[in-house]
């Protein structure tokens, strides 16, 4: 009997119980003075997240307002076509938006693109970040001069980059690729801007070099200090061993260096999914050809439905929100199944 | 295989000046033949093994391998197995892959490269244990894969830096009879560097003993202990260590403090030489009618022995003797006591007797 009352106690004595823990800690309190013992240590440390809390509070009220609000209302905006956000009206539930979205041909050209952007650019980065991080390490002489060169794009001003790029690749004759390529006999080509006679294997291209120059100096940097953490023996045990340098590289760094290159691979994926700044500082604000939207990503599809009050609908940040939530679901998937199949291959 | 080092010499270029890390050295390994090179921490024993390795480059001097002289060569040009102190052992890699690393790069048929593999894995003792990788190992288990690796691609010259010291003291112990076993068997010619001057002495065929990057003394372990060439030597082997007794002549006599030293020597020194009396431990008797009337300070019994800690009169350090356990000292009594052997050192540590 007396176990049974001490699992189930009933409400009153627990609420006797509340007091009583209440009056022993407020003499734990008053002999904390004299000494600590572990119960007021515990005392402590709840005192010290009531602080934490207190401190976080600042950063948490704006994650939430810009952050959590904002995911959990798209996805609720998704399913309701009509909604308006002047009045906040909802109006009817249907799935109306993801099947407009779904059956939009612009949306699956942003796909490809932003896919393209995905499969070609981050892999490419990746590996010529590593092949430069090596000859780096294995320079000795000048290391720290190529050092700053090669970290100065990260620390330019985003203006001066894209002027520099808008220089080289420009559509004009006195642009400096189209320079090189009218020295040989070939004509200038329609690198980018907002003309409508732009060839699609260009733009791509141009797209891909601005990818992989923007992510290279962060890659480098954290490829760099990846690969002066390792510890030196394991090469001289390699030199001993008469290794070839290809298979030091492919047996010994790059697998030791794994776990950044997996930190890396996501964080650039990612960063490719959501790319559109550079192709509008590219091709301008219709994203290729004209009005053709040639080189439209998913993140600029998002954004012309943002805008967007056209096609007879008064608002369509439903569609909008239909297709950051299918965005999001493909990152997801793919992040999800990074993980999964590096788990077998990278070694911490 | 002979190892041979002619003059080798490496410095240090440092901004407050050249370190002369090994100091010509000359001295040659007897093919097939597991020698120590023993001396304190900075002594330039592992720099020497890494210029036989060939990962420094030595700044004068030639290193012949048989009759080739090998300085100017790669490393990977010397056939020579080196183990690491920290094993280097590849993480990502099982210990299977680590044995055969060597070989996929001499390109050896995989098959063959997995028989050797085993063959060596077993004669390591670890056959068993192929799939694991280096961090699902023990300290000993990792240091035999990495003697494993050393070893499959048949070297020459087989090199070990330090591979005891992560060890603990049984491991250590066991793992040192292991080399020797392997040593053997295989009868490849093994320099081994250690600090441990009794790991040294249980392993090695011949010890060489190294101090601020020169030679200090040659030879096998029994009679560098025995007879050795300085007092640096003298002081770096042997547990507890050599009592070493400063004295000086006065009269025509070797005075150690204010007791006379009272043994037969040939030669002679001028009054006012200051000497130093070498005594191990366990050439210490006690006697009654022994020349030495010392203090006993404080008797400690260490199982089959007891150690006499003792100070000559006027001396302000103390001595240590050795003395079988039934001999009766009472601690704060005087006793005399005799020496079975000594060793006379002039003021720089040079051995004169």
């Amino acid at each position: 009997m007396e176990n049974q009352e001490v699992k189930k106690p009933s409400f009153l004595a627990r609420i006797g119980n509340f007091f009583k823990t209440i009056g022993r800690k407020i003499s734990e309190r008053a002999a904390k003075k004299a000494g600590s013992s572990n119960k007021t240590q515990m005392l402590e440390w709840k005192k010290d997240g009531w602080k934490a809390a207190i401190c976080l509070a600042p950063a948490l009220l704006i994650l939430a307002v810009f952050t959590f609000y904002p995911i959990v209302n798209t996805f609720l905006v998704s399913f309701f076509p009509s909604y308006n956000y002047l009045d906040d009206n909802f109006g009817y539930f249907a799935f109306d938006s993801y099947a407009q979205v779904l059956q939009d041909s612009t949306f699956w050209r942003a796909m490809g693109n932003t896919a393209l952007m995905v499969i070609v650019s981050v892999p490419l980065s990746i590996i010529i970040a590593l092949v430069i991080t090596v000859l780096l390490n294995s320079i000795k002489k000048l290391q720290g001069f190529f050092q700053i060169i090669f970290f100065l794009p990260y620390v330019t001003n985003g203006i001066a980059f894209g002027l520099v790029f808008a220089t080289i690749f420009s559509p004009m004759d006195y642009g400096l690729v189209n320079t090189i390529l009218n020295a040989f006999g070939i004509d200038s080509v329609s690198w980018t801007g907002t003309a409508r006679n732009i060839p699609y294997w260009a733009g791509i291209f141009v797209i891909t070099v601005n990818a992989i120059w923007n992510g290279l100096a962060f890659k480098i940097l954290v490829f760099l200090s990846g690969i002066q953490g390792i510890d030196k023996q394991y090469y001289q045990a390699a030199q001993v061993d008469a290794t070839p340098k290809l298979r030091v590289f492919t047996r010994i760094t790059v697998p030791l260096l794994s776990p950044m290159i997996l930190y890396i691979t996501i964080t650039s994926m990612m960063g490719a999914f959501k790319s559109y700044s550079s192709v509008v500082s590219l091709f301008g604000e219709s994203m290729g050809n004209g009005q053709n939207e040639t080189f439209i990503t998913a993140v600029g599809y998002i954004y012309k439905y943002f805008n967007k009050v056209t096609d007879g609908l008064p608002w369509l940040l439903s569609r909008a929100s239909a297709a950051a939530v299918i965005l999001f679901l493909f990152i997801l998937v793919i992040t999800l199944f990074q993980m999964w199949a590096n788990k077998k291959k990278v070694h911490y | 295989m002979e190892v041979k080092l002619v003059n080798l010499t490496k410095c240090f270029s440092k901004k407050e000046g050249d370190v002369v890390a090994v100091d010509h050295l000359n001295f040659s390994i007897p093919s097939g033949k597991l020698v120590g090179l023993l001396g304190p921490s900075g002594c330039g024993k592992s720099t020497t093994l890494y210029m036989i390795a060939g990962l420094h480059r030595p700044t004068e001097g030639e290193i012949y391998f048989g009759s080739n002289e090998v300085s100017k060569f790669p490393p990977e040009k010397r056939g020579i197995g080196l183990v690491f102190q920290n094993y280097a052992l590849y993480p990502h890699l099982t210990v299977q892959q680590n044995i055969m690393f060597p070989l996929e790069n001499m390109k050896v048929e995989k098959k063959e490269a997995l028989r050797r593999a085993q063959e060596m894995a077993d004669l390591v003792g670890i056959g068993d244990l192929m799939a694991r990788t280096p961090g699902q190992l023990s300290g000993g288990q990792q240091q035999r894969v990495a003697i494993a690796r050393a070893l499959v691609k048949m070297p020459e010259v087989l090199l070990l830096d330090e591979p005891l010291s992560n060890l603990d003291a049984r491991l250590r112990l066991q793992t040192r009879e292991e080399i020797k076993r392997i040593q053997k068997e295989t009868g490849i010619t093994t320099i081994f560097v250690t600090h441990d001057q009794e790991e040294a002495m249980s392993i090695s065929d011949e010890i060489v003993v190294m101090n601020f990057g020169v030679v200090q003394q040659i030879g096998k372990p029994q009679e560098v202990y025995n007879e050795p060439a300085n007092m640096f030597v003298a002081k770096f082997l042997g547990t507890p260590p050599i009592n070493i007794i400063p004295a000086k002549v006065e009269n025509g006599k070797i005075m150690m403090y204010k007791t006379e030293f009272n043994e037969k020597y040939d030669l002679n020194f001028a009054d006012g030489t200051n000497l130093n009396i070498g005594v191990r431990p366990e050439y210490i008797k006690v006697d009654p009618k022994g020349k030495y009337k010392v203090y006993v300070e404080m008797v400690e019994y260490i199982g089959r022995d007891k150690t006499l800690i003792f100070k000559f009169d006027g001396q302000e350090k103390t001595c240590k003797a050795i003395i079988p356990s039934e001999v009766e000292v009472e601690p704060g009594t005087e006793i005399n006591i005799d020496f079975k052997r000594c060793f006379i050192f002039d003021e720089e540590g040079k051995r004169l007797v």
